[in-house]
């Protein structure tokens, strides 16, 4: 069996976000890059599942479409412990043009369980893994906090509003996976980082496909107005606020 | 020319979550000069069916199957897209919720629709149709321009509340072809919190963080909520400690919730908790460190222990609420 891992290649999470080009462009200048915090989880559970497989899972692949940009990322992964990563060449134009490129890429290399994250931290889309899913004519189950595997069953849970389900599926399937899916995302180690170097890292070139949305612009939201202060002493104050200005109780 | 929504029930119920949906679709179908359709599937009475009338659908057709009181997303999103079709929606239109989230992009791929989801306002222009949508989780907008003919929407939570807006709304039932392969997986066992608020329906929440100091301390920030008729949340090392469960832990990395009212109490604002709250209409902190960060994102700040500050707001919302009545 073989878990692909899709990755995408997000500025780190306490980025200050800023804009150029007159608002049309996200500012990189200075920005670090990371694992997109659901696919560096989604790679810990599938090495976890691999590890306790019994050799029944041989592999976990990354993928990635981006530019030569993002190749730091893609080792990154290969040093927490990905066996190999593949490289789509091409610059992410909308998630409909990356389901596109993934889905040709999985056509002729077929993979038995793929994880997405339910959404890149960058523009947020929660698309790319249902689109792939569906540009493969596969199940999808969504929004999946555990995945464990009971010889050849595999057995999900889900998080739906105020409650849990459990599922089962066959493979070959997609999961969009969200918090719980792993604890803690694994930390390269020192030799990982060594044998990182030489894993093989495959380029694609990327087929042709259109994007179906663009950005127009962006904008930050207008500044706060100044947090109305009370004293400790004096709390009925923020009630009598709350209910009078505020009206919210 | 249409429009189509689809609305989830919850027991056979609506909520706040789908009236919205329809207020939207209403706003964007009078700018369109075209009809709001509904598509409904699992079981829901027509008298409940008949409420999304009030809030401006025309049509209502239902999809009732056993295999369909569960989601599944390759039958829902071919049912989806039947509608879609037999109805020549040009726009097709979900809430961002786990729902909303697993359906979409797959009706998308059938449509060949461009698909915008987190949407926070109708659209400022038909062609090109571009819409608002929140990016890097809360910290910016974008304008997104969607170039297809055929669009698929998800509406953020509380962006533009709820109107109504009569309809006379006329029900047909609707079905579907299905196959094997659409029921590929199979729900086994379904667990629901009962006898709480939910977070992703409260109108206020009230939240604890490390500043709470330890889990036995939940007492009076539960009664606050209580008396507010909140729902419960708190940050990630709160969740990450095991003082509170998971589901309750609110930030980028949790729920992304955007309530009327939010009580952020021994939360220091860090920018991966602002992430999933900053969207709530008004923010009350309650801190010890005048210097939290909490305090230039909040409207309302007390700089207290919260300790003694809570029982104190208790019982003073408490007073407000029996002169109230
Ligand atoms: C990739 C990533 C994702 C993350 N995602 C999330 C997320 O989704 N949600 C989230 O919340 N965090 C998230 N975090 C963690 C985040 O960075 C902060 O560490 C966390 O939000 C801090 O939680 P806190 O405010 O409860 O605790 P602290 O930062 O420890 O703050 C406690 C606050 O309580 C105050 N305090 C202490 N005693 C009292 C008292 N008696 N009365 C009143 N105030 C008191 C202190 O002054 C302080 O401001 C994420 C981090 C990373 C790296
Ligand atoms: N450029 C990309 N290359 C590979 N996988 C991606 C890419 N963009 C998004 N994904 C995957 O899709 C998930 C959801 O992304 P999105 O739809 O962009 O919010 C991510 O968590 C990744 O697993």
């Amino acid at each position: 069996m073989k878990i692909l891992v899709c990755i995408s290649n997000v500025p780190d999470t306490t980025t200050k976000i800023r804009f150029t080009d007159n608002d049309t462009k996200f500012d990189a200048a200075g920005v670090q890059w990371i694992i997109n915090p659901w696919d560096e989880l989604a790679l810990t559970r599938a090495l976890e599942l691999k590890e306790g497989s019994g050799g029944a899972i041989e592999k976990i692949s990354v993928i990635n479409v981006g530019s030569k940009d993002t190749e730091p990322t893609l080792r990154k992964a290969l040093a927490i412990g990905a066996d190999d990563a593949i490289r789509i060449d091409a610059e992410p134009q909308d998630a409909y043009f990356v389901a596109s490129q993934l889905a040709e890429y999985l056509k002729a290399n077929p993979f038995d369980i793929m994880l997405c994250g339910i959404d890149s931290s960058d523009y947020n889309g929660s698309l790319v893994g249902g689109m792939l899913s569906e540009l493969l004519d596969l199940p999808s189950v969504s929004s999946v906090s555990k995945i464990n595997m009971d010889g050849e069953n595999i057995i999900l849970n889900r998080e739906i509003d105020g409650g849990s389900e459990t599922l089962e599926t066959t493979v070959p399937f997609v999961a969009i996976v969200q918090k719980g899916i792993a604890l803690e995302p694994r930390i390269p180690s020192m030799r990982g980082i060594m044998m990182a170097r030489k894993k093989p890292l495959e380029v694609k070139p990327a087929v042709e496909t259109e994007a179906l949305t663009e950005f127009a612009g962006f904008e930050l939201p207008p500044p706060k107005a100044k947090c109305k202060m009370v004293d400790a002493e004096n709390v009925n104050e923020l009630v009598e606020l709350l209910h009078n200005e505020a009206k919210v109780i | 020319m249409s429009l189509l929504v689809y609305t989830e029930n919850w027991d056979g119920k609506f909520k706040k979550l789908s009236f919205e949906l329809i207020t939207y679709a209403r706003k964007v179908a009078d700018q369109l000069g075209t009809e709001v359709s509904v598509v409904s599937i699992g079981n829901v009475a027509d008298d409940e069916l008949l409420k999304l009338g009030s809030y401006g659908a025309d049509k209502i057709l239902k999809v009732e199957d056993d295999r369909l009181n569960v989601l599944i997303n390759r039958a829902y999103s071919s049912i989806i897209t039947q509608v879609a079709d037999n109805i020549n929606a040009d726009i097709v239109l979900f809430a961002h919720n786990f729902s909303g989230k697993a359906i979409a992009p797959r009706v998308a791929v059938k449509l060949k629709a461009g698909a915008v989801t987190g949407v926070t306002n109708v659209p400022s222009s038909l062609d090109p149709f571009t819409v608002k949508k929140m990016v890097f989780t809360n910290k910016a907008y974008a304008d997104v321009i969607v170039k297809s003919s055929k669009k698929v929407l998800t509406l953020f939570q509380n962006s533009l509340g709820v109107e109504e807006n009569p309809k006379p709304a006329a029900i047909e039932v609707f079905t579907p072809k299905l196959d094997d392969d659409d029921f590929k997986t199979k729900v086994t066992e379904t667990k629901k919190i009962t006898g709480k608020v939910l977070l992703t329906d409260a109108e206020v929440v009230v939240s604890g963080g490390r500043g709470m100091k330890n889990p036995d301390n939940w007492k009076p920030l539960e009664e606050l909520a209580e008396v507010l008729g909140a729902a419960t949340a708190c940050s990630r090392p709160v969740s990450d400690e095991g003082w509170r469960p998971h589901e309750e832990h609110v930030g980028q990395t949790g729920k992304i919730i955007a309530p009327n009212l939010y009580f952020a109490l021994g939360i220091s604002g860090a920018i991966q908790h602002l992430g999933g709250v900053s969207s709530s209409k008004h923010i009350v902190a309650v801190n010890t460190d005048k210097d939290a960060p909490i305090f230039e994102s909040a409207d309302y700040g007390i700089v207290g222990d919260v300790h003694k500050v809570l029982p104190e707001l208790v019982s003073k919302i408490k007073e407000l609420k029996a002169s109230q009545g």
